[in-house]
């Protein structure tokens, strides 16, 4: 346990200050680091986190963990089932078709993938189905480490396509620290643009928010300019509130994306739980002025189910996110479904599965 | 790609072709479309366009006379008679017929009151079923409901209903009524007729016996006729507390037995620990429902002072979100006001609220040109004393107060004549236990708000009237025990 002084008193008379006074944007001054000098509500804080002293280009932030809010299981069931009642049609749906495509990391993390299914995606992403003009790429690939490599000569260095890599030990993320670092350092050699991390849940899930925070900070100074999406397995996360305590942990220590699944475990993304986790980048938003961005993954393969994820998001944390850059969908086979959807939009009938190449 | 667009829901209206509205209805009187005795017909207008629907019989006291008389025989002849177990066949049929007719119903009741169709198709319209399956599964156990009791039916019973809920307020009054025997007049509100109406054609079908259940449409008069009406036994009326207080005066004196549920002016509390952000959602659950047309609206806001920024905050952001206008379309929030008389009444509270200091937000969204309309309105810098937290406005308005101590919340919470109902959002079991316990309200909801089951008895305290209906307690207002 690497610092407990984090729950002691001091903390908790912070909380009932910040509560208190819930504080209007907080601009930072111009060159200050995010959370330097700052909790996350504001306040000059008691205590600091000795191991981020000496990272110094991690983005640090200093952060009462007990000040992560409830949440109501209910209320949020609600909210999310009230999402899947908008009826999105004809010029709406169109669009919104199009964005899901945009924002889809078209993803294989098999046993099996070979560098030739690699090409094959990394082609697919750039051509989703040719046979109608005018459709975006994909936001990314996503692969394991080791075919990073293959992927960036697919792609080359002008491709709209980034590379996504999954990293430290993924998707258990049941290894050494220092292996996880070397893992990510090497990535990012290799040429990827985005690191899917796993959180320790073993630790998170043992009350050891500190080291999950730590390990994550250390994660994105490996990551240098590439962005660090950090996934919380919420599968593993038994609750709602240790959902909301997970991702404001990620999101201070530093984490450009949160996501919700490694896919490798039956329950993946679901509406309240990707619900739970925008509020969180809202309120850090609201507080801060940065944004972080989203990627449910795993579970959503139908383009009707990605739409209503696009409602959550415009009603949720506002229209800005809908973009690629902040919002992105972990699938492999959601493209597929959207592809017959824009056609059956084109021309007016479903076309059968057999007409869009599955890779 | 069209990356920083707003991405704007287009138009989705569901089909209003699906209802079958007749031009002109009559009276639905022993069983038969009678003609009003006076001959006189008014119509109804949709709200959202201020265009004509239909004309409806105006009741006159010949009409009301022959529906009683066609009520009393009922009671005496075939409806007296049947078993309790065939009472309770019919009930079953009415729910069933509701359920396969859902989308028109819904449709009328959001042509006719103004409510999104949203609402209409997944609260009203599955809600009145409920009702209707629920009592009837009572009907032939009765003697279960209140053992060792001995039990009657009461008679013909005179029911008056508003236009906040239209078809269901018609299930809350018919189907308690019919499971313990009585036989039924009803009349539904002026400016919302059509799915009353629209029940007198299934029930019709469902082959209930002639006279069981009348339905006479009228204004004030009307149901004035009902309530004094000599050979009625019971008398349940829903709707305001000045019409109340004239329906108990003209009671008294008679052995009519009686339900009031009228008005309120509900407090809705957060305290500081509560999930802020399913509260918010709470608020607006609790006073844009329904365009805040609804008796147990929280249209009061009391908000622990501690977390006051973030709750206005988080519900100012909220209801920006809220899509105003066309009821039929499928992802309308907030619809238009029931009548021009009521919007008038909405827009002087406003007024009033502004000219007493208080500090107002409006949600920016375009209204619809045609129509009755109200943007979501909250008003900070509320005083207990001002008109808007004191009187009962009936409109998407909200007021907001802050506390800093429960023993404050729960003063300021009971200071008022009304005792419908109340929300207390907490993180704490125990403090939600607390608080709810020391409210003087009929309804006290806990993390959330508006939630109807026709197991849970529903009534208010003081000038939000007395009986209960729903549940076991519905029973009882139907029965001489």
């Amino acid at each position: 346990m690497p610092d407990c002084t984090l729950l002691s008193p001091p903390f908790n008379r912070v909380q009932s200050i910040s509560r208190r006074r819930f504080p209007g944007k907080v601009r930072l001054a111009s060159g200050q680091q995010r959370g330097e000098n700052r909790t996350r509500s504001g306040l000059v804080p008691v205590r600091i986190f000795p191991l981020i002293m000496k990272t110094k280009s991690a983005a640090t932030a200093r952060y009462d963990i007990s000040c992560s809010p409830p949440v109501d299981q209910v209320g949020i069931a609600e909210r999310a089932q009230r999402f899947t009642t908008r009826s999105i049609k004809t010029g709406a749906k169109r669009e919104g078709l199009l964005k899901v495509l945009n924002m889809i990391d078209l993803t294989t993390l098999e046993g099996a993938d070979t560098p030739n299914k690699v090409r094959q995606l990394c082609y697919k992403a750039e051509h989703l189905h040719d046979a109608i003009p005018g459709l975006p790429t994909t936001a990314a690939v996503c692969v394991y480490p080791p075919f990073v490599k293959v992927a960036r000569q697919a792609l080359g260095s002008a491709s709209p396509v980034k590379i996504a890599s999954v990293a430290t030990s993924f998707p258990s993320g049941q290894g050494h620290l220092d292996h996880k670092l070397e893992e990510t350092q090497r990535a990012v050699g290799d040429g990827a643009d985005e690191i899917d991390m796993v959180i320790s849940r073993g630790k998170f899930l043992a009350g050891d928010y500190n080291y999950v925070f730590d390990e994550i900070a250390q994660i994105k100074e490996a990551c240098g300019k590439a962005r660090l999406k950090v996934i919380l397995e919420t599968g593993e996360l038994g609750t709602l509130d240790n959902v909301r305590r997970a991702s404001d942990i990620a999101i201070h220590a530093g984490a450009d994306f949160i996501k919700t699944s490694t896919g490798k475990i039956s329950s993946a993304a679901t509406i309240p739980v990707t619900l739970v986790m925008l509020l969180a980048i809202r309120d850090y938003h609201f507080q801060t002025g940065k944004m972080v961005g989203m990627k449910p993954a795993g579970g959503i393969s139908k383009a009707k189910l990605a739409l209503h994820y696009l409602v959550m998001v415009k009603e949720t944390v506002g229209p800005e996110w809908l973009t690629n850059q902040w919002f992105r969908f972990g699938a492999s086979s959601l493209a597929n479904d959207v592809l017959m959807q824009v056609a059956k939009l084109e021309d007016g009938l479903y076309q059968a599965p057999q007409y869009f190449s599955k890779d | 790609m069209s990356d920083q667009t707003e991405w704007n829901y287009s138009p989705a209206p569901e089909s209003a072709k699906q209802a079958h509205i007749s031009g002109r209805y009559e009276h639905f009187i022993n069983g038969k479309w009678t003609a009003p005795k006076e001959g006189d017909y008014f119509s109804t207008t949709n709200p959202a366009n201020g265009k004509k629907i239909a004309e409806v019989a105006s009741g006159s006291q010949a009409d009301v006379n022959a529906a009683v008389k066609a009520a009393r025989a009922a009671y005496e002849g075939p409806w007296g008679k049947l078993s309790a177990r065939d009472r309770g066949k019919y009930i079953y049929r009415i729910a069933r017929l509701i359920q396969e007719r859902a989308r028109e119903f819904a449709i009328i009741e959001t042509l006719d009151g103004g409510k999104p169709i949203r609402e209409s198709r997944d609260v009203d319209i599955p809600l009145a079923a409920n009702h209707f399956f629920y009592y009837a599964g009572w009907a032939d156990k009765l003697e279960y409901a209140f053992p060792n009791r001995k039990i009657a039916s009461l008679g013909v019973a005179g029911q008056v209903i508003p236009w906040n809920f239209p078809l269901l307020m018609a299930a809350w009054k018919i189907a308690p009524a019919l499971a313990t025997g009585n036989t039924v007049v009803l009349k539904p509100a002026e400016t919302t007729p059509l799915t009353s109406l629209k029940l007198a054609e299934l029930i019709a079908e469902s082959g209930l016996p002639e006279g069981v259940v009348n339905i006479v449409t009228g204004a004030g008069e009307t149901g004035a006729a009902i309530v004094n009406h000599a050979d009625v036994n019971k008398v349940a009326f829903t709707g305001s507390t000045s019409v109340g207080k004239l329906i108990q005066k003209s009671v008294a004196g008679s052995n009519k037995k009686v339900t009031l549920e009228l008005g309120g002016k509900a407090a809705n509390i957060i305290l500081d620990d509560a999930a802020i952000d399913q509260a918010v959602e709470g608020i607006v659950n609790g006073i844009y429902f329904n365009q805040g047309h609804v008796c147990c609206a929280g249209s009061r806001l009391f908000v622990q002072e501690s977390v006051f920024d973030e709750v206005m905050w988080k519900l100012k952001r909220r209801m920006d979100t809220l899509i105003v206008g066309d009821p039929l379309d499928k992802n309308t929030d907030v619809g238009a006001i029931n009548s021009k008389e009521q919007l008038r009444t909405i827009e002087k509270y406003i007024k009033t609220g502004r000219e007493e200091g208080s500090e107002m937000y409006q949600t920016s969204c375009k209204l619809p040109a045609s129509g009755n309309w109200c943007a979501p309105t909250v008003f900070t810098n509320v005083a207990q004393s001002s008109t808007i937290a004191q009187e009962e406005i009936f409109g998407p308005v909200l007021a907001v107060q802050t506390f800093r101590t429960v023993p404050e919340v729960i003063e300021k919470a009971n200071n008022t004549p009304y005792g419908l109902s109340a929300g207390v959002w907490s993180d704490k079991g125990a403090r939600l236990f607390q608080i709810s316990s020391n409210l003087d309200a009929g309804v006290v909801w806990g993390n959330t708000y508006n939630q109807f089951d026709p197991t849970s008895p529903f009534g208010g305290y003081k000038e939000s009237g007395f009986g209960r209906e729903g549940g076991l307690h519905g029973l009882a207002a139907y029965l001489d025990m």
